[in-house]
């Protein structure tokens, strides 16, 4: 059982590392598809598209292959993280945007009549109104990547499903370590999605 | 890249790939209706155990499924299934969980006044799913379910983990032969974001299509972003939720 633990503790570090850089790049997608040019809007469109509409274990191996080739060297977990952050950034951007533009106009329009600074029109009456309402979508994206770490036992990276497999191998016992991986997920997922629809009862109004 | 490869093994990989994602669809469909409308049939304990359905297969991971129907099942069950339909069956069954959310809302969003319509005109439930609810329902359904087929798409490439030749798999096989990484594998994302093009162009026309069928015409996307972007924003709920996340 060591194994399991070092395991959960693995996806719990690519889940938080992952979060963080798919919720930060991601506000920064958002924010470029609100750019004034459409030189930055298009081809931020176009990227994103491209890395939402193509699997995750493909550009998991893009990475894990291609990056050495450039000289630019990550061990597997990096890499994983990475990917996983940068795949599930373009849809945090979605999230970010559709949040963004459900902020009724005349907050932008007090804004402007209150001549705030554009900057400030952003930090201070925008985006707490648009991150508020979007903290349990965002949430529900963290329990779908939660879902995609085991992912990242192709690349050799030692989360969950992974060290199970080493465990199996060495004793035959597949039934019971891909039950309990199986299970384990459930364990970690159905709560997460009961915490975040009581958050989105009282967050969004 | 060596012309042999190619014609072995990319080729064929597509062809795979668009196979399960044919078979795995029909099959998550189908899930998908049966459980939804369980979800909202009268009795607790059919919706009860539709709703566990759901949890069950959302809350585990496509892959660990995956696995676990190709290395478990065998020894429980004491027979295995060919490795297609084994993944065909995961697929199917974990997408046909996020499917059944989407019908299950969908009916939920047809005014009551309908439903109560058809309670009035004495038909049974069956008729009233049949022809009254499902027909209003259906429309609404089919942007989500044109962003989960999308998902599903993608999943396809985890049946490359179980050594089922798909493109995925075909590109690992280059990759080894010819080393060039980064080539192969632009490639095959660029297979995967066109198979996703014409599947959603597909979707856009069955929703004109079922959408005129009750007398009502989809929301105009104008410009080249509007038709650049794949998934839509449903007009009636601002913020997106994870209704089709989790695939791969």
């Amino acid at each position: 059982m060591p194994h399991f633990w070092d395991g959960v503790l693995v996806t719990l570090q690519v889940l938080a590392l992952g979060s963080l850089i798919s919720f930060s790049l991601g506000l920064v997608w958002a924010l470029l598809f609100r750019a004034p040019s459409r030189f930055v809007r298009w081809p931020v469109g176009i990227v994103t598209e491209f890395i939402r509409n193509t699997p995750l274990l493909v550009q998991l191996f893009f990475f894990f292959f291609v990056l050495p080739d450039w000289g630019i060297q990550f061990s597997a977990l990096t890499t994983g993280t990475i990917a996983i952050g940068l795949h599930y950034s373009t849809y945090t951007a979605q999230v970010y945007r559709a949040g963004i533009e459900a902020v009724p106009e005349g907050q932008w329009e007090a804004a402007t009549a209150l001549s705030l600074p554009y900057r400030h029109t952003w930090t201070a009456v925008i985006l707490p109104q648009a991150i508020r309402r979007v903290i349990p979508a965002l949430g529900n994206y963290v329990i779908a990547m939660l879902k995609d770490t085991p992912l990242l036992a192709s690349i050799g990276v030692l989360e969950l499903l992974q060290r199970s497999r080493l465990q199996a191998a060495e004793t035959f016992q597949y039934t019971e370590a891909l039950t309990v991986v199986g299970i384990a997920f459930i364990v970690i997922a159905y709560p997460s999605s009961l915490l975040l629809r009581a958050l989105e009862r009282r967050l969004v109004v | 890249m060596t012309a042999g490869l190619w014609e072995h093994w990319v080729l064929p990989g597509i062809w795979i790939t668009i196979q399960l994602t044919i078979y795995s669809a029909a099959l998550a469909t189908a899930v998908a209706f049966g459980i939804g409308m369980a979800r909202t049939h009268r009795l607790r304990t059919v919706r009860f155990l539709a709703g566990f359905y759901t949890e069950v297969f959302r809350g585990t991971s496509s892959l660990v499924l995956m696995f676990w129907i190709f290395f478990v099942l065998p020894q429980l069950v004491g027979w295995a299934l060919v490795p297609m339909w084994a993944a065909v069956l995961a697929l199917g069954l974990s997408y046909g969980a996020y499917g059944a959310e989407i019908v299950r809302g969908s009916l939920n969003s047809v005014t009551p006044a309908q439903r109560e319509a058809g309670v009035a005109l004495s038909f049974s439930p069956w008729q009233r799913m049949r022809l009254i609810l499902l027909p209003q329902a259906i429309p609404e359904m089919i942007p989500p379910f044109s962003n989960l087929l999308v998902e599903l798409l993608k999943g396809t490439a985890l049946v490359s983990l179980l050594g089922i030749g798909d493109v995925s798999f075909a590109a690992n096989l280059v990759r080894l032969a010819t080393t060039e990484s980064a080539e192969i594998y632009t490639i095959t994302l660029v297979i995967y974001f066109v198979i996703a093009f014409l599947l959603t162009r597909g979707m856009r026309s069955l929703e004109r299509k079922t959408k005129a069928g009750i007398g009502q015409s989809p929301e105009p996307r104008g410009g080249l972003m509007g038709k650049l972007n794949f998934r839509q924003q449903l007009a009636t709920s601002q913020i997106p939720k994870s209704s089709g996340g989790g695939g791969a």
